[in-house]
């Protein structure tokens, strides 16, 4: 096996909301193929961490590398451009919107309209619930249907790397296991993953490799089994 | 009934303006939530831009077209010098900035053009038809083909192109447009110029409809046309055109009937009886959020 190319480097970041010290020096990478976890407590900067690598917040110092470039100065709409894609925290589909809609706003940035198709359809044959709702208005959706649509929507920027803000977020156990089943799937598809999660004990199942997040510091890192036995992350994090 | 009829056909031609005028405030307020209080003055401004073309011979349509252009590219400028700034300001900081911008162009103009109330030239035959003892002027004409044709342009660009579906997501929620891509500063520099060049042509319509062009024009209009979107549901694009349309009856109908002393009392009434009524407007509606 080669081994594997570093896509996504975060090099000691920094991140300021007003006065707030959100993110205090972290550095995380993500390789070409793996799940990544970050896990964490409510308000530990997991959701900062990702808005920063899309550029939807600026970070104060530290750079981010995609792909060996600098992208820490690059506005949030040309990021995407750049192969990185995110499913933001709440889902934020355009619920004034129909699902078609909000699909071809994924794919918004792309002018290879065969591919876009194809892309579609991989899409609605991954979720077939989408193309049963495909004229209904987003905010319609139940709250899994819309987080189907939230990945969805991001799959159709056909990303390298992909960004997950809590998934698992407010659904019922069964629809759960389905989300992260899609996520390894997708993985499989050669997509990199990124994951964000309060849920641990899933985030941790699925990944190859986790960081956990503290008050803006990472506080542990290492292969996901690894941190899943380690007696620290079962007590903060997996319930003892 | 036949008086009837009449007040209702002079109403659909007032509100065909405020309609088109009610679109642009909407659609600002839609995308940055800012009642854009120059919008009014924009329309002044395109008034004066389509009487010079007109007075230096060119005839209706290049008049109407050239004035839409220079507004588009004048409500593009006024958002960046005097919104864009203040984006992540507080909201009253904007609005007082959209009153300076109003100010502004309205004091402007009177230093530049003075406030001589000026008219148009003849543009068109002044011919009245008889349609069962209605009587509609070209004027009338003209009036509800530039708006129908206007109207139906705005509509195939917000719900068939990818603008317009650029506009409908960043009005939606901008960060997560932004993670589709979307440039949300010139998203919204397109929906300036959408909405100033309507403005525009209202401008041209109501300069030819009451013949008067002079640098105040365009604030009781524009106050109007903020009701008619108001009464529509503020940030509701179908809402604006019905809001404008429905003020415009109202007042033909209070003024063909002994009331005119009341007619703009009716219409700011009309604004205070729908926020305490119902707020959101008549088409405006709630999306909720599913967790």
């Amino acid at each position: 096996m080669t081994p594997k190319q570093p896509l996504l480097v975060l090099e000691d970041l920094h991140v300021y909301y007003g006065a707030i010290w959100a993110i205090k020096g972290i550095n995380l990478t993500v390789n070409e193929g793996e799940i990544v976890s970050l896990i964490g407590a409510n308000g530990a900067g997991k959701s900062t961490t990702l808005r920063a690598i899309s550029g939807i917040v600026r970070g104060s110092s530290g750079r981010i590398l995609f792909q060996g470039e600098d992208i820490t100065r690059i506005p949030a709409h040309e990021i995407v451009k750049l192969g990185i894609a995110q499913v933001p925290e709440g889902r934020r589909v355009f619920a004034n919107l129909t699902v078609f809609e909000n699909l071809e706003l994924g794919a918004f940035i792309r002018k290879d309209k065969k591919e876009v198709k194809k892309d579609l359809d991989y899409v609605f044959t991954r979720f077939p619930r989408l193309w049963e709702r495909k004229n209904q208005v987003a905010g319609t959706l139940s709250g899994g249907e819309q987080q189907m649509l939230a990945i969805g929507r991001a799959l159709m920027t056909r990303p390298r790397l992909l960004l997950l803000d809590e998934p698992s977020m407010g659904l019922a156990p069964l629809l759960v296991k389905e989300i992260f089943a899609i996520i390894r799937e997708i993985n499989g598809d050669g997509t990199t993953i990124l994951l964000v999660e309060q849920n641990a004990r899933m985030a941790l199942q699925i990944a190859d490799r986790a960081y956990v997040l503290e008050t803006g510091r990472i506080v542990l890192e290492g292969q996901a089994q690894e941190l899943a036995e380690c007696d620290e992350v079962k007590k903060a994090y997996l319930g003892g | 009934m036949q008086e009837f009829f009449q007040q209702l056909l002079n109403g659909l031609s007032l509100g065909s303006i405020y309609a088109l005028i009610a679109v642009g405030y909407t659609m600002v307020y839609g995308i940055i939530q800012l009642i854009n209080f120059a919008h009014g003055d924009v329309l002044m401004v395109g008034a004066y831009v389509g009487l010079g073309m007109a007075l230096a011979g060119f005839g209706l349509v290049p008049s109407i077209l050239v004035a839409m252009l220079v507004c588009a590219v004048l409500g593009v400028v006024l958002e960046r010098v005097a919104y864009r700034p203040l984006r992540n300001a507080s909201r009253l900081a904007a609005l007082t900035s959209a009153i300076g911008a109003s100010l502004f162009l309205e004091y402007g103009m009177m230093a530049v053009f003075s406030p001589r109330t000026r008219s148009y030239p003849v543009l068109l035959p002044d011919k009245i038809y008889n349609f069962y003892g209605i009587r509609i002027a070209t004027k009338d004409f003209l009036i509800l083909g530039t708006t129908l044709v206007l109207v139906v342009f705005l509509q195939y660009i917000v719900y068939r192109t990818k603008t317009g579906k650029a506009m409908r997501a960043v009005s939606f929620d901008k960060d997560a447009a932004r993670l589709m891509g979307i440039n949300v500063d010139s998203t919204i520099a397109v929906t300036f110029a959408l909405g100033s060049a309507l403005a525009a042509a209202a401008g041209v319509l109501i300069g030819i409809y009451f013949n008067a062009v002079y640098p105040l024009m365009g604030l009781m209009p524009g106050l109007k046309a903020f009701v008619a979107a108001v009464l529509g549901g503020i940030g509701n694009i179908p809402g604006a055109m019905v809001g404008g349309i429905l003020l415009g009856m109202t007042e033909a109908l209070v003024s063909g009937y002994g009331g005119s002393m009341f007619r703009d009392a009716v219409a700011f009434a009309i604004l205070i009886l729908i926020l305490l009524v119902k707020p959101t407007g008549l088409l405006g509606t709630r999306v909720e959020e599913k967790v």
